[in-house]
């Protein structure tokens, strides 16, 4: 491998790349709103932001697989844009996302010359590769086929593969979520080499003692927005956190309803993951209670797809007493006999998982009612009756359609979400759980969803949203819960608990073991 | 320059429509070129193969004694495949469902049992065919094993039990030596539908399996499931649908038609058990299924249209001293573009000029 261009320097040198005003949208959403960014070669330049603050945006201008919509590129003092990824790996800048592409049954030398664009001969790449893992201490072994490797492993054919093109400008996408702590450390060492090296890193996370230790200066994301930027190293955990989260003050909700008994019920839930991948759920206690919202916050990943497939039957539990809604055992029962126990749920998918993309409205409405009302008769499906809730649906929740009865993947993801929420809402169910109800929309339609969360638990039904916008819990929940490595805080008041102390809780700081454990609801 | 393949925004519903008939057409292109390499001329023979099997009575009789099996076998194959659970055993669950039902044939031959029997060897051939259907299945649900290759594997067995049985146990004692059963009494044969012809009342079941297999898909409960599950199979399991139950109810219902198609050939058209029943009806029905669009109409037009390529083939034997092998040959053309004409309704295809190599901009 080449040296990169001053091998010995290690004082920050003069940006090797500049941002100015970066904006990109999304319909009416503004996911990067005038960003500038620089970045110097041997510097490890931390961004940080919660889920959605506009991070991965950024980071595929950078890397050419989106393109801005205003502002200004420059690379080593010329301007640039970036027509595709490949433009970009050309001039040195690489990425090691945190989704790896790998075939597992091919051997690392494989798969590192898949990547590469020059065609090379895979005895020739081994070389090399080993000389790179060697200098870097990346131990690899070419020959070994990808499944054997544990993720750490796998996670250095990325490295190696993006090292290989030698970039002055190396992109890391949460590359600690994967890793276990040892490996983390080892991993940190590398970086730490590279940017001896002189080339620039930037490094993207929302784990906050992280970045505190790795980092020289962290650009911090909020909403698509730089809120600020400063030297992590100079600032605690908690002043990162309130930068991350924002600081504004909280107002309570105005809570006009009356909390009755407990709707759903989940005593000490501990579940290993059905995909090896997975986030073992560890002694999840919870309670939802009549007329209240309760709000389940954290950083994706930390079990809370796990857990919305455990409420909602999805998953099966052996312990039928983990999960009791409206007060019966129901750790044991289907999706479809917790629906007639009167729960009702909102997956965050809303294509492929919420409903079938090539269906119609009218079979999607199918789709979480054939077991309870009557849109069923002796096993043949009433037409009439689908077509008919779909017009409730459409007019209850103004959802915004081309035809009466389209593909439910013709619909715009607000009025798609204001559809499935309706579906569940006119059900008139007990319990609602929610994941991400909002995610992805514009103001107007997460406004929609909320309102429609609000109304719903004002009628006496219990309501559990997960979700990664803080901002969005805050606003309607009662209670709020963080979930961190599988583990639930205790769900405290909203009017008690502060952002930061969030933020905290989410980026995995101040957990008690024995407070998840002995942590009851309320 | 090359050719490369782009995912379309949405699928094409034009494509979807055309397909088939965009297949039958590159079919026809390709059996033109075959035809010319193999000395014979192009537009006598297609016409031979696909022309003169419409033109009299006898073959449009015997076009329909072919569909019959075909149709019935692939609408069961639908089901299926619409469900994404790949039966590609048909054929052996055929044989096993001829013999089921030829067993009973065999042991009341002569004793003449009751009005009872045809109806119970129907029975037996659609249960004989479920139950050899649900081998695959179970193991698929149970250990994970590939439906694929053990239903396919099955077929061979299937084949060999035949075998046996009509050279050993099930033999005609006055057959002459002959691998075949005693001739079927007939209490043991279905009724024809025209007398002189060989157009037996099979085909109305199998034209009452077209009308079952289109109201399960498009009116019921379980037609919803058998979509959801083959589509969106996390929307499935959303929905509360069981989706190793759902492979086993249509493999057993597969199964059942290929049994029951069985049973039919050997008491109808054919009248005793031989160790040839079927020239491939089960894997012929594979094509047939994906030709009509696994739609139950569609799979009754596309039926009539394969039949006629075995119809076809018998007298392109004749007339043009071509081996019967052609069929196959045609048939798996078919296929083949049947398959990668229904790719187009969800890819275009795009000439992308190759210019990375341009991209080196100043460093």
């Amino acid at each position: 491998m080449a040296p990169p261009s001053d091998p010995g320097q290690t004082e920050p040198s003069p940006p090797l790349f500049l941002g100015r005003g970066l904006t990109k949208r999304f319909g009416s959403f503004t996911a990067n709103d005038a960003i500038d960014l620089d970045l110097a070669g041997g510097e490890i330049h931390a961004l940080l932001g919660e889920n959605g603050a506009g991070k991965s945006t950024l980071v595929k201008l950078i890397t050419g697989l989106l393109q801005p919509d205003d502002g200004q590129m420059m690379w080593r003092g010329a301007p640039v844009a970036f027509a595709g990824p490949a433009e970009a790996r050309m001039r040195g800048i690489a990425a090691v996302s945190q989704h790896f592409a790998l075939f597992d049954n091919l051997t690392v030398a494989e798969n590192v010359a898949l990547g590469l664009d020059a065609r090379a001969s895979v005895r020739k790449l081994s070389d090399e590769l080993e000389r790179v893992a060697q200098r870097y201490g990346l131990p690899l072994d070419p020959k070994r086929e990808v499944w054997r490797l544990s993720v750490g492993e796998r996670q250095r054919i990325e490295i190696v593969r993006a090292l290989l093109q030698d970039p002055q400008l190396l992109i890391l996408d949460e590359p600690t979520a994967v890793l276990t702590p040892a490996e983390a450390d080892r991993l940190f060492e590398v970086l730490e080499q590279l940017r001896a090296d002189g080339r620039a890193l930037l490094y993207i996370s929302h784990k906050l003692e992280e970045v505190r230790r790795l980092a020289g200066t962290a650009t911090i994301l909020r909403g698509g927005r730089v809120v600020g930027r400063c030297d992590p190293r100079l600032e605690s955990t908690a002043t990162l956190a309130r930068m991350m989260v924002g600081s504004d003050v909280i107002a309570p909700k105005q809570s006009i309803h009356t909390i009755g008994e407990p709707r759903l019920s989940v005593t000490a839930l501990t579940l290993p993951p059905d995909d090896p991948h997975g986030v073992t759920l560890r002694d999840i206690t919870l309670q939802v209670r009549s007329g209240e919202i309760v709000g389940i916050a954290g950083v994706a990943g930390n079990g809370q797809d796990e857990l919305f497939a455990a409420l909602s039957g999805e998953t099966v539990i052996d312990r039928e007493e983990a999960i009791a809604i409206g007060g019966t055992a129901a750790g044991g029962l289907t999706i479809n006999q917790r629906r007639e126990l009167g729960a009702a749920f909102v997956p965050e998918q809303r294509l492929g998982h919420a409903t079938v993309p090539t269906m119609s409205l009218s079979d999607n409405a199918l789709l979480t009612g054939h077991g309870t009302g009557s849109l069923v008769r002796f096993g043949l499906v009433d037409r009439g009756a689908t077509l008919a809730l779909v017009d409730r649906v459409t007019e209850t929740f103004d959802v915004r359609k081309a035809k009466r009865d389209p593909e439910a993947a013709r619909l715009s993801g607000g009025n798609l979400q204001k559809f499935i929420v309706g579906r569940e809402i006119l059900r008139e169910p007990g319990l609602l759980i929610v994941d991400q109800p909002s995610w992805g929309l514009d103001a107007g339609a997460a406004g929609a969803i909320r309102q429609a969360l609000l109304d719903l638990s004002a009628t006496g039904a219990a309501v559990l949203v997960i979700s990664q916008d803080l901002d969005e819990l805050i606003e309607i929940a009662d209670r709020i819960a963080v979930m961190f490595h599988g583990r639930l805080s205790p769900p405290r008041p909203v009017s008690e608990i502060g952002r930061d102390q969030l933020g905290l809780l989410m980026g995995g700081s101040g957990w008690q073991t024995t407070e998840a454990r002995d942590g009851a609801g309320a | 320059m090359a050719l490369v393949l782009e995912r379309r925004s949405e699928r094409s519903v034009a494509i979807a429509l055309a397909s088939p008939l965009l297949a039958i057409a590159l079919t026809l292109v390709t059996m033109t070129v075959v035809f010319a390499a193999l000395g014979q001329n192009p537009a006598t023979a297609l016409a031979v193969y696909f022309i003169t099997p419409l033109t009299d009575g006898y073959s449009l009789q015997e076009i329909a004694v072919k569909a019959s099996p075909l149709v019935m076998i692939a609408v069961g194959l639908a089901l299926c495949y619409r469900a994404n659970a790949w039966n590609i055993g048909a054929e052996g669950q055929l044989l096993i469902g001829a013999i089921a039902g030829s067993g009973l044939a065999v042991m009341t031959h002569g004793a003449d049992p009751g009005p009872w029997l045809l109806p119970a060897m129907l029975l037996a051939g659609a249960l004989a065919g479920a139950a050899y259907a649900l081998i695959p299945a179970l193991c698929k649900v149970k250990f994970g094993a590939s439906e694929i290759l053990v239903s396919l594997m099955l077929v061979y067995v299937a084949g060999l039990l035949l075998d046996y049985l009509v050279r050993g146990p099930w033999r005609d004692p006055a057959g002459f030596n002959f691998p075949t059963t005693a001739e079927f009494d007939s209490a043991a044969t279905l009724p024809l539908l025209i007398a002189g012809s060989r157009v037996h009342a099979g085909l109305i079941l199998t034209l009452v399996a077209v009308a079952a297999a289109a109201i399960l898909l498009g009116r019921t409960l379980k037609g919803f499931e058998i979509r959801v599950v083959g589509t969106a199979p996390r929307a499935a399991r959303f929905a509360g649908f069981n989706a190793d139950r759902l492979v086993l109810t249509t493999f057993a219902i597969s199964g059942a038609l290929a049994g029951l198609a069985g049973l039919i050939e050997v008491a109808g058209p054919i009248g005793h058990l031989q160790p040839d029943i079927s020239p491939g009806y089960g894997f012929t029905a594979i094509i047939v299924a994906f030709l009509g669009r696994l739609n139950p109409l569609g799979i009754l037009a596309s039926g009539l249209f394969v039949a006629m390529t075995f119809i076809g083939g018998e007298q392109a034997q004749i007339a043009l001293k071509l081996p019967q092998d052609m069929t196959g040959v045609i048939q798996g053309i078919l296929l083949f573009y049947v398959l990668a004409c229904d790719s187009l309704i969800l890819y275009r295809i795009r000439w992308r000029s190759l210019q990375r190599k341009a991209l080196h901009g100043p460093l």
